[in-house]
């Protein structure tokens, strides 16, 4: 079991994290670290990529809760790429899509960006 | 069912995990073998992986933690009975008690909140001195 992280720059001031594996309690804070050095750079507006993600839980969604807190106080934003039907139902169940934008593609995920 | 694993029931198994987050994903595998043989649904078996992980979590972040978790899973006729026990002093209410700031305390709400939701049946016993027993249920077709 592991978590791959990927962070690559994209158009528009915005970076792309993708992420694939598994994101638990012993793979999240690779992803928090990832995510939370993005930020400390003064990245604020974010895309995760998780459609290679089988397999989110609490504490993976509390570090991707964490990250939207963290750029919305400085005015930014974090959509997520998001096919897998078992991790958007995870999202749909704890209400975290009306906290999150969630989308099919990276392109729809980009161009919602604030 | 399979005529050879419905004349095997119940079945029961037994894992003993350190409790370090490194053990989680053996439990939720665990887990999801048995509720396979039980013929569960994809996506019934992903909800018991993820109650699963999210009990031993829930153990693993309390201070005072025992050094393992004890989980017994039982194939029953129409159902997965899922056990998760720990030999620490807290118990599941030991997050609400420690002093967590409030986003910690909302993460470690959400995994309760996902056992219940996920589960059919979720209950516990907290024993001061002996750890928390919580037992959760899945029936086949139980939405």
């Amino acid at each position: 079991m592991d978590i791959k992280v990927n962070v690559r720059e994209a158009p528009g001031d915005c970076y792309v994290v993708d992420l694939s594996g598994e994101i638990d309690v012993y793979t999240s804070p690779k992803v928090k670290d990832a995510i939370g050095n993005l930020i400390d750079r003064g990245v604020y507006h974010l895309v995760i990529n998780l459609e290679k993600v089988r397999y989110i839980d609490s504490t993976g969604l509390g570090v991707l809760i964490g990250g939207l807190k963290r750029v919305r106080e400085h005015g930014g934003s974090v959509n997520l790429v998001c096919t897998n039907p078992q991790i958007k139902k995870i999202f749909d169940i704890t209400g975290l899509v009306k906290i999150f934008g969630i989308f099919d593609s990276e392109d729809a995920a980009m161009k919602a960006l604030v | 069912m399979n005529q050879a694993v419905e004349n095997a029931l119940p079945e029961l198994v037994e894992l003993r995990i350190p409790s370090r987050a490194e053990w989680v994903a053996l439990a939720r595998l665990a887990a999801a073998t048995v509720a396979n043989r039980l013929h569960f649904s994809i996506e019934e078996i992903e909800d018991v992986k993820l109650a699963v992980a999210e009990a031993c979590t829930a153990v693993i972040q309390q201070e005072g933690h025992g050094e393992f978790i004890l989980l017994t899973c039982e194939a029953l006729d129409d159902s997965l009975r899922v056990r998760v026990r720990d030999s620490g002093r807290h118990g599941v209410h030991a997050a609400e008690q420690r002093g967590m700031n409030f986003e910690e305390a909302r993460i470690a709400g959400l995994g309760i909140f996902l056992i219940r939701t996920l589960m059919d049946e979720v209950s516990y016993d907290v024993h001061p001195q002996h750890g928390t027993d919580l037992l959760m249920v899945k029936r086949l077709g139980g939405y």
